[in-house]
């Protein structure tokens, strides 16, 4: 086990657990907001300045959190209700893909190198993560806690009754606008781990999954906390341990998670149909006037 | 340009894919699943890596998973706000799935790319005819289906007291969905298939009110998308065909957006366009 020693574990070790812990809170109230798609669109964004950062020779995290945050900036200006936006943001994440798509084509022809490097920006990289990465990610996420932790009660309030906070006074828009801000510089630290196209693995399916098997905020962010923790390292011990064939670190996450999740689903409906006098969990109380293919309401 | 068959197949290919994404990706953002549209093209690179693996062809891979993955978001996301977590969910779990299959794969960052990012130079006779003839039955599709595929979208509630099957319909289109994507891979790459689905459409849903009006406009623009991007890319040597369509597509709508959107809060202050129904 003289892995276990080694720097690469080291840093792979603290920059996962680090992400784990903050994707999970994060990724409740992206949840509870109904923000999958507008997290999707950020992480596109901050691909193409990931792309664009090593082309020019900088840190690919580097350039991932700038352009997510100015990214997260704009959405958050741009629409007051990202839920009902769903064309506006997928233009602009089909333009920012293409661009990374440009500037990563561009990059992995000039080496051979370059191209399985090319590969780490889109599926992870735990096993390369630098003393610099690990510096950022762990920077990132003090900033992430702490802007959490001073807006945690009227966000929660405002992402589960938006309209009633609205009328107490709550700042609902500007409440909106420091989450995508919070949510970008996760996305850009989610993607240290899982990759670009694996955030999801981390910040929505433990959260979902704990919405699922919870009733209250806190023991949401618990479960989601756990699930992501676990999923992590157990990702990082299949990929460390000798057991003769390694498996990809962002497979096992996203393996575990989603399991987690359609675990959570099939319990979520088994127990509905069981206790229907129970209330559910807070989020499941708004926006839900939505008539189903099937004519149901909901 | 117009003399190398590997630009002809490009071109017959990838015009029959602009279309069949066109239409399809109208109902898409039409019902509001426009997730969806991003989600399955990343599902279907799993399918692709698995056939790689497996040793057929890419495109009879992503068949299979874009396919079980469209039953599998009709199941899991039977309301709004479930749908798009669990399709979040779905795409990164085969993603996930995807990154094994090319791990245990030999020859990995060069085969990752080309799945992800499209090989317009690869098209053989072979797949033209392939696409063209799901292009066929997709287009017939649409047609058989078209009043029931309107009705469902743009009033569902109504559609279902009259007996339109619904729950159907949302999932046959799902399933051309799948297979459009799976076809539109190989020129577009998994990452920007979706360009070729919701673009065209977007812009479209803006210019025209009326369903068949909005439907040929897309079909148009989405083949002129993609012959600017064949011709860009070829002109360039060696840039991906997916970035000049992404690149078109986003430079043709923005102005079609901000334009229109002073057009109608003047006209019919903020109400939404049936497009825009959700």
């Amino acid at each position: 086990m003289h892995l276990l020693g080694s720097e690469i574990f080291q840093n792979a070790f603290l920059a996962g657990t680090v992400v784990a812990l903050v994707a999970a809170p994060v990724g409740y109230f992206l949840v509870l907001r109904s923000h999958a798609f507008a997290g999707e669109a950020l992480k596109d964004v901050g691909f193409a300045g990931a792309t664009g950062a090593v082309l020019l020779g900088a840190s690919s995290i580097f350039g991932m959190i700038v352009v997510s945050l100015l990214a997260a900036l704009g959405l958050g200006v741009l629409s007051k209700r990202i839920r009902g936006r769903d064309v506006e943001v997928g233009m602009v994440l089909s333009f920012a893909l293409g661009l990374g798509v440009l500037f990563l084509s561009i990059w992995t022809h000039s080496s051979a190198a370059h191209a399985s490097a090319g590969v780490n920006i889109l599926f992870g990289s735990m096993l390369s993560i630098g003393r610099s990465d690990l510096l950022v990610a762990l920077g990132g996420s003090v900033v992430i806690v702490a802007a959490l932790a001073v807006i945690f009660r009227p966000l929660l309030f405002a992402s589960i009754d938006p309209a009633v906070a609205e009328a107490r006074g709550v700042p609902t828009r500007l409440l909106s606008m420091a989450f995508m801000l919070i949510l970008g510089l996760t996305t850009a630290s989610t993607v240290l781990v899982v990759g670009v196209l694996l955030v999801a693995a981390l910040l929505v399916a433990p959260a979902a999954a704990a919405v699922n098997l919870t009733r209250s905020p806190k023991a949401a962010i618990l479960t989601a906390t756990l699930i992501s923790l676990g999923a992590t390292w157990a990702g990082l011990a299949l990929a460390f341990a000798p057991l003769g064939r390694h498996l990809p670190v962002g497979f096992t996450i996203s393996a575990l998670t989603a399991v987690a999740y359609l675990v959570s689903a099939a319990l979520r409906r088994a127990g509905r149909r069981e206790r229907r006098d129970l209330p559910p969990h807070p989020s499941r109380e708004v926006g839900q006037t939505d008539v189903l293919p099937e004519g149901r309401v909901s | 340009m117009l003399h190398y068959p590997f630009i002809q197949n490009a071109l017959l290919s990838g015009s029959c894919i602009a279309i069949v994404g066109a239409l399809t990706g109208y109902f898409l953002l039409s019902r509001g699943l426009t997730f969806a549209g991003h989600a399955l093209p990343n599902i279907g690179f799993a399918g692709a890596a698995g056939a790689v693996l497996v040793g057929v062809k890419p495109v009879y891979g992503m068949f299979v998973f874009t396919i079980l993955a469209s039953f599998g978001i009709r199941v899991l996301g039977q309301n709004v706000r479930d749908r798009d977590v669990s399709i979040g969910v779905l795409m990164s779990f085969a993603l996930g799935l995807g990154l094994l299959f090319l791990d245990l794969y030999a020859g990995y960052a060069q085969r990752v790319y080309a799945i992800l990012f499209g090989t317009i130079l690869g098209i053989s006779r072979g797949d033209v005819l392939v696409t063209g003839i799901s292009t066929l039955a997709v287009v017939a599709f649409i047609l058989l289906l078209y009043r029931p595929l309107l009705f469902s979208t743009f009033d569902p509630a109504v559609a279902e007291a009259r007996g339109v099957p619904a729950g159907l319909v949302a999932t046959a289109l799902l399933v051309v969905v799948a297979v459009t994507v799976s076809l539109s891979i190989q020129v577009m790459g998994a990452i920007l298939v979706f360009t070729l689905l919701v673009g065209p459409a977007a812009t479209a849903i803006r210019l025209t009110r009326r369903p068949s009006a909005s439907l040929l406009l897309s079909a148009l623009l989405g083949v002129a998308y993609i012959w600017g991007g064949v011709t860009l890319a070829v002109a360039s040597g060696d840039l991906p065909v997916s970035f000049f369509v992404a690149s078109i597509a986003f430079a043709v709508y923005l102005p079609v957006r901000l334009l229109t959107e002073r057009r109608s809060a003047t006209r019919r202050g903020r109400e939404p366009a049936p497009g825009h129904a959700h």
